[in-house]
């Protein structure tokens, strides 16, 4: 999925390069294909080059090297006006000295769209964004979250194909957010829009997004669907930067097939799929997701291996039970158990075997 | 939260507004919504005026205040009144429209008024506050100084002959003054401070009125100013005339007191054919011819009033005549064109320091931060020269022998015979100032401009705004405030600028402030130069005023 053929992607980064200052690449070797009506993420930690994508995408910074196309042609010399790229940014950018219908009317008179038109395109945007009452208002006189609707039908009055958005809903509380993420979603869908949306919030990403590039340190990490990326990490940094998660250090000792033997520092044996580890000798990181440890044998297949752990902290969470062990010397071992009838509430101090499904159980790169 | 601007996404579960019936929201106490906002708004706005009080207070103190003496000066016009007191309610009913001379009432009053005028100094002064109004004045009251002594010597030179002690200072004082104010008098010495004040002998008014009021103020003035004793001192010749005046108009055969055979001596001389007398009229036609020209008379009688409009005329090149303000004759007139002149060139001033300034602030504003610091030193090292240097290198780049002259005649753009004329005219003035006051269009453009998100351009951009219109529909409203600021600043400064006009100016290039300046210390008329003043504040108030209106005030921005 990751990698389709040219033919039918509306936007691509090739082999894209960037640095401001000509000494450290900020951006190192881009590739992406995107197809129509895409809703993709960048997802990655602060000063990752996301925001210099965006911009690269937009035309406010250019490619030091690579190409980048846009419906099949190359847009790396279209200056950022003609490129036709609806954009969201972080602080809305709505001009102050403009209401709120000026300001969306704005794409439209620089389009040169007759009156009535822009009228009826703006009237419609606004209710689009349920702000219909709000057009003679100036951006000052609005709530965050208004402009942000506003920013957001600014953006899409010109019907365009592509829309960037980054960290669109940085400013806004937590409740308003979800609203807005939401709201989003449906109307980019709704619309067909392809949109590229930026966000260091991981819970954004997942659950806005039909794909999520992982940036970090300039490159993308993993481009996947949100599902994959949870559950099947292609590396450590991803399973780190997405959702809780357990790690266990210890080396290869057997690869059979699709699976392998790691052997933890402190001795002991478990069962894992070798993800970005292809010898036996090599030192690897292995990764478990809390919800996928069980400490109950009759759940467990019997010829998983199980390993010794030591209970240090039992927390009641409502719906889940969050329960801390020791694990080969790892003292943040977490699981997290549904709070059902039949639920067992693991007391501080029992000692306890734990197990899990091999392929729950990622052994990645230990770096 | 009682949010009177609750919009449809924000729900008002657990607000108390509710709306009254005329539809007004409501606050939880019930008051309407309105009032309890004003109100709130009020105790905030008290309690910040409180805390400015004590520099409102300076303000006030240190610029108000002058400014109300300024425009206090500009009408006031007491030095008439007070130096001619008798003169002005002896004109009361003069005809200033007329053409006769007033009556000998008048003359009579004048020449009392004059005599203490001169001998308390005043009347120069008095001489050179007319003479802003009536040409001439000013030398007729100094004349005058010098001549009315010459109408009583006339009276004192003939009572001398008769009677020695008419020209004795004891004998008049024991004659005028209280007997027991003599002693004391007497019995004065330096030590002991203040001397014991003249006072008159009882009665005496009643006989000699005119003669008492003379030699009271005489008295007086000695004591007060002159710090002399009465009983040292020859009185002034004004108290024979009065003394004249009083015994021919009602005699003293009445009188039995202390130097009743003096006066009745005196009576006798004065009703002897020989006794020779002097009309005050023709005493003041002898020290001038002036004097029996109705005009200066007439100017007395107009400007008598403790209050004047008549600077403000002069200011506006109108003087005032028997029938109502009129304007100056053609060629009389400066103060029209000075003030047009100024507001024109001021406004060239601030329009080319616009055109310059905001290339300048964009640049800067757009500048990473180093270089951008750098720049700035630059736009602010003008402050650190004199303003003087700066002018006067502005005199010799721009003088018929100086620097861009040569350079254009060498590069044989013009002959050099025909150099440019480029200094002491309106060009000089309006290049050395638009130098001089640049950096306070750039430092508010500046300050604005730096506060433009630059997402805003990028945001422009991205919907589909060229270059141009970006600037134009997005940077450029925004930066307005800026150039709003500037402008006042640049403006109100050029108004009232008064160095570098004066040195590059020449003749067609200076400022009303120039002509201020001049009759403030040359001319030292001081109520004409406040009435300018006062009329230039205006025209900035106005100007401001217009401002507000066309552009809006709160558009004004200097950082922020
Ligand atoms: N105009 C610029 N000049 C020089 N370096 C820049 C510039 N803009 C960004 N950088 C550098 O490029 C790197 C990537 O920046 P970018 O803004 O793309 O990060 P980001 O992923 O958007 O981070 P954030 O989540 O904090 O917004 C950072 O190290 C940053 O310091
Ligand atoms: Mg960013």
């Amino acid at each position: 999925m990751a990698d389709m053929g040219n033919g039918d992607a509306f936007v691509a980064f090739e082999r894209v390069q960037k640095s401001y200052d000509g000494e450290t690449l900020v951006v190192k070797d881009l590739n992406l294909t995107m197809p129509k009506g895409e809703f993709l993420t960048m997802l990655g930690p602060s000063g990752s080059g996301k925001t210099t994508c965006l911009m690269m995408l937009a035309g406010f910074e250019t490619a030091t090297h690579g190409k980048i196309l846009l419906d099949g042609k190359s847009i790396n010399d279209i200056p950022p006006h003609k490129r036709g790229i609806g954009m969201v940014f972080q602080n809305y950018a709505l001009f102050p000295h403009m209401t709120v219908a000026e300001n969306l009317s704005f794409p439209l008179e620089v389009r040169k769209i007759g009156k009535s038109e822009r009228e009826q395109k703006v009237k419609r945007a606004l209710d689009m964004v349920e702000m219909g009452a709000f057009g003679g208002r100036r951006p000052a006189q609005l709530s965050g979250g208004q402009q942000q609707r506003i920013a957001l039908a600014r953006a899409l009055v010109f019907e365009p194909e592509l829309v960037l958005m980054d960290e669109p809903l940085g400013a806004l509380d937590k409740q308003l957010r979800e609203k807005m993420q939401f709201e989003i979603t449906k109307l980019a869908h709704d619309l067909g829009i392809t949109t590229v949306y930026v966000t260091h919030d991981q819970t954004e990403a997942l659950t806005m997004s039909d794909r999520v590039a992982v940036f970090d340190d300039g490159r993308i990490q993993q481009l996947d669907p949100p599902d994959v990326l949870y559950e099947k990490p292609q590396n450590s940094f991803v399973a780190q930067f997405i959702g809780e998660n357990n790690t266990l250090e210890g080396k290869i000792t057997e690869i059979k097939g699709n699976t392998c033997v790691v052997k933890l520092d402190d001795g002991q044996e478990i069962d894992a799929i070798p993800i970005n580890v292809d010898k036996v000798g090599e030192r690897t990181r292995v990764s478990i997701r809390p919800e996928r440890v069980e400490f109950l044998k009759d759940r467990l297949s019997p010829d998983a291996h199980l390993i010794k752990a030591e209970v240090l902290e039992f927390i009641y969470m409502g719906d889940i039970f969050r329960t801390r062990l020791r694990v080969a010397g790892n003292n943040d071992f977490v699981i997290k158990s549904r709070n059902a009838p039949d639920q067992v509430r693991l007391k501080p101090g029992a000692q306890i075997e734990i197990g899990w499904l091999a392929e729950d159980c990622r052994a990645l790169d230990a770096s | 939260m009682t949010d009177a601007t609750a919009g449809t996404d924000q729900t008002t579960t657990g607000s108390p507004a509710t709306t009254d019936a005329k539809g007004g929201m409501i606050a939880a106490d019930g008051t309407p919504l309105k009032k309890s906002l004003s109100r709130a708004l009020r105790r905030q706005k008290m309690r910040a005026l409180l805390l400015i009080a004590p520099l409102l207070l300076f303000v006030l103190v240190t610029f108000i205040a002058p400014i109300a003496d300024m425009l206090f000066r500009s009408v006031e016009n007491q030095i008439v009144r007070e130096t001619l007191p008798r003169t002005v309610a002896a004109l009361s009913d003069y005809d200033a429209g007329g053409d006769e001379l007033p009556g000998d009432a008048v003359f009579e009053a004048a020449y009392y008024d004059v005599f203490f005028a001169a001998e308390r100094k005043l009347h120069t002064r008095l001489g050179s506050r007319l003479n802003y109004e009536q040409t001439g004045a000013s030398s007729l009251f100094r004349k005058s100084g010098r001549g009315i002594d010459d109408i009583g010597e006339v009276y004192q030179d003939q009572f001398e002959d008769l009677d020695e002690r008419w020209d004795e200072a004891r004998p008049w004082a024991e004659l005028m003054g209280d007997p027991e104010w003599i002693a004391a008098q007497d019995a004065w010495s330096e030590d002991d401070g203040a001397m014991p004040p003249f006072e008159l002998r009882d009665g005496i008014r009643d006989v000699l009125p005119r003669t008492a009021m003379a030699y009271e103020t005489f008295a007086r003035f000695m004591q007060t100013e002159e710090e002399d004793s009465p009983l040292e001192e020859e009185p002034w010749t004004v108290v024979h005339t009065a003394l004249y005046q009083d015994i021919s108009e009602n005699g003293v055969a009445g009188y039995s007191g202390p130097g009743a055979d003096r006066l009745q001596a005196v009576e006798a001389l004065i009703a002897s054919p020989d006794f020779e007398t002097i009309r005050f009229q023709d005493g003041f036609e002898e020290i001038d011819e002036d004097w029996v020209d109705p005009e200066i008379w007439k100017t007395i009688k107009t400007y008598s009033p403790p209050y004047t409009s008549g600077y403000f005329l002069n200011a506006v090149d109108a003087q005032k005549t028997a029938d109502g303000p009129a304007l100056r004759d053609e060629d009389e007139r400066i103060y029209g064109l000075l003030f047009k002149r100024t507001l024109f060139m001021s406004m060239v001033i601030t329009i080319s320091c616009i055109l310059l300034a905001y290339p300048i602030a964009y640049l800067l504003s757009n500048l990473p931060m180093r270089t951008a610091n750098l720049l700035m030193i630059l736009v602010l090292l003008p402050f650190w020269t004199s303003l003087l240097v700066r002018t006067s290198a502005w005199k010799v780049m721009l003088q018929q022998q100086g620097v861009i002259n040569d350079v254009l005649v060498w590069l044989g753009l013009v002959g050099d015979a025909d150099r440019l004329v480029m200094i002491n005219n309106q060009f000089g003035t309006i290049v050395a100032m638009t130098h001089i006051l640049l950096p306070f269009m750039i430092l508010p453009m500046y300050s604005v401009m730096s506060t433009i998100p630059p997402s805003y351009v990028r945001a422009a951009k991205s919907l589909g705004a060229t270059n141009w219109t970006t600037f134009w529909r997005v940077y450029f409203p925004q930066s307005v405030p800026g150039i709003g600021a500037g402008s006042i600043l640049v403006f109100i400064l050029a108004i009232g600028y008064y160095i570098t006009p004066e040195i590059v100016g020449g003749t067609t290039g200076t400022f009303i402030s120039n002509r201020i300046a001049y009759h403030i210390s040359s001319s030292l008329n001081w109520g004409l130069a406040a009435a300018l003043g006062a009329i230039l504040l205006a025209a900035v108030l106005i100007l401001y005023w217009a401002y507000d209106r066309i552009v809006g005030i709160d558009n004004v921005k200097l950082g922020g």
